[in-house]
């Protein structure tokens, strides 16, 4: 019996790799439904406050964003240190909002223009003055419909 | 092949950003029409005025007061109270309340009570952020306590598996909070 028996036929085979590229695939398709291009960098410093009572926003198609907040370093010599508005890729007036509203509303399916939801990412050190002016503005342009950007997570007790 | 597929799936898991946009949600008020209306008074004792000064500093009804305490304060200033009494179902010291009919509760004595929040241009954007986070924070306990007495569960499980349950007590409790426009209210 032992005759037949193959010389170091005891050894286990390799892990077959025929099924790698398969993997390597489902992970690529994963990644690529995943991704979310960040459209614009941030030229102002934001760090939004923590909140407890926070909700998520299903659709990230309806959503414009302002960001308010103090330039970031390098353009501080620039700019100075107060905080500004920042839509798209540039600094912008308060008065340019309405214009930014009605763009970004372009952008969105007719039947869905009405839920546009304008979120505001302001850093935490910013004071009330100018985010009450945006505020008023975003009325006047008719978008009612806001979302204060937090993080999460807050205790008042400390 | 596999090489493509690899630079790709680097490419792709380097740009991911997984980040969800999550923040407190609300509605602005409509634009106000030139030829508008006054609007009614509300009584006195059916607001609860929420002052937040330049220097982040409270001032809750008159008194000075810390956002520790902020959210008990609003939510034993919202809860109905009801003296049980038909005729005159008001207490002393608490909001009026008026008799609602309410699908799936019935009758229900509503608070007509409204917290009016009010900050000063220099209020920090994070104080004002926190106070809105209390004030809601104050709501849906409210609504949550109300949910296990009338239903014995939390209002996220009736939002998930009964809305109009969930609908009834948002009806029986109102996200009432207004706010006023930022005046200076000195340092």
């Amino acid at each position: 019996m032992a005759k037949f028996k193959k010389e170091g036929g005891k050894e286990t085979p390799g892990i077959s790799t025929a099924s790698l590229p398969d993997i390597i695939f489902m992970l690529l398709f994963f990644f690529m439904v995943a991704t979310v291009m960040r459209e614009v960098t941030l030229i102002v410093k934001v760090t939004p406050p923590g909140a407890t009572e926070i909700q998520k926003i299903e659709d990230k198609s309806l959503v414009s964003y302002i960001y308010i907040g103090p330039p970031v370093k390098r353009l501080q010599a620039k700019m100075g240190e107060e905080p500004r508005i920042q839509l798209n890729d540039a600094f912008a007036e308060v008065s340019q909002i309405k214009d930014y509203v009605a763009q970004s509303a372009l952008n969105i399916p007719e039947y869905n223009r009405k839920k546009q939801i304008m979120s505001l990412k302001v850093d935490e050190t910013t004071k009330m003055g100018i985010v009450t002016d945006v505020k008023e503005e975003l009325r006047k342009a008719n978008a009612l419909k806001i979302n204060y950007s937090t993080k999460k997570g807050y205790d008042p007790n400390k | 092949m596999a090489d493509i597929a690899f630079l790709l799936l680097i490419f792709f898991l380097v740009t991911t950003t997984m980040d969800v946009d999550s923040g407190i949600s609300r509605k602005l008020p409509p634009p106000i029409p030139p030829n508008q209306k006054k609007p009614p008074e509300v009584k006195k004792r059916n607001v609860f005025v929420v002052l937040i000064n330049s220097a982040d500093q409270l001032l809750l009804n008159g008194r000075q007061g810390s956002i520790r305490t902020l959210k008990r304060d609003v939510k034993e200033f919202l809860t109905p109270v009801y003296s049980g009494n038909p005729s005159a179902p008001d207490v002393d010291g608490h909001p009026e309340v008026t008799e609602t009919n309410i699908d799936g509760i019935g009758r229900f004595w509503r608070s007509k009570g409204v917290v009016s929040m009010q900050n000063d241009r220099g209020t920090s954007y994070a104080t004002y952020i926190h106070v809105q986070n209390e004030l809601a924070a104050a709501v849906s306990e409210l609504r949550d306590d109300m949910a296990k007495q009338y239903f014995g569960t939390d209002l996220k499980t009736l939002l998930d598996k009964y809305p109009d349950k969930a609908k009834a007590i948002q009806d029986a409790i109102p996200m009432s909070i207004s706010e006023a426009e930022p005046v200076s209210l000195g340092d």
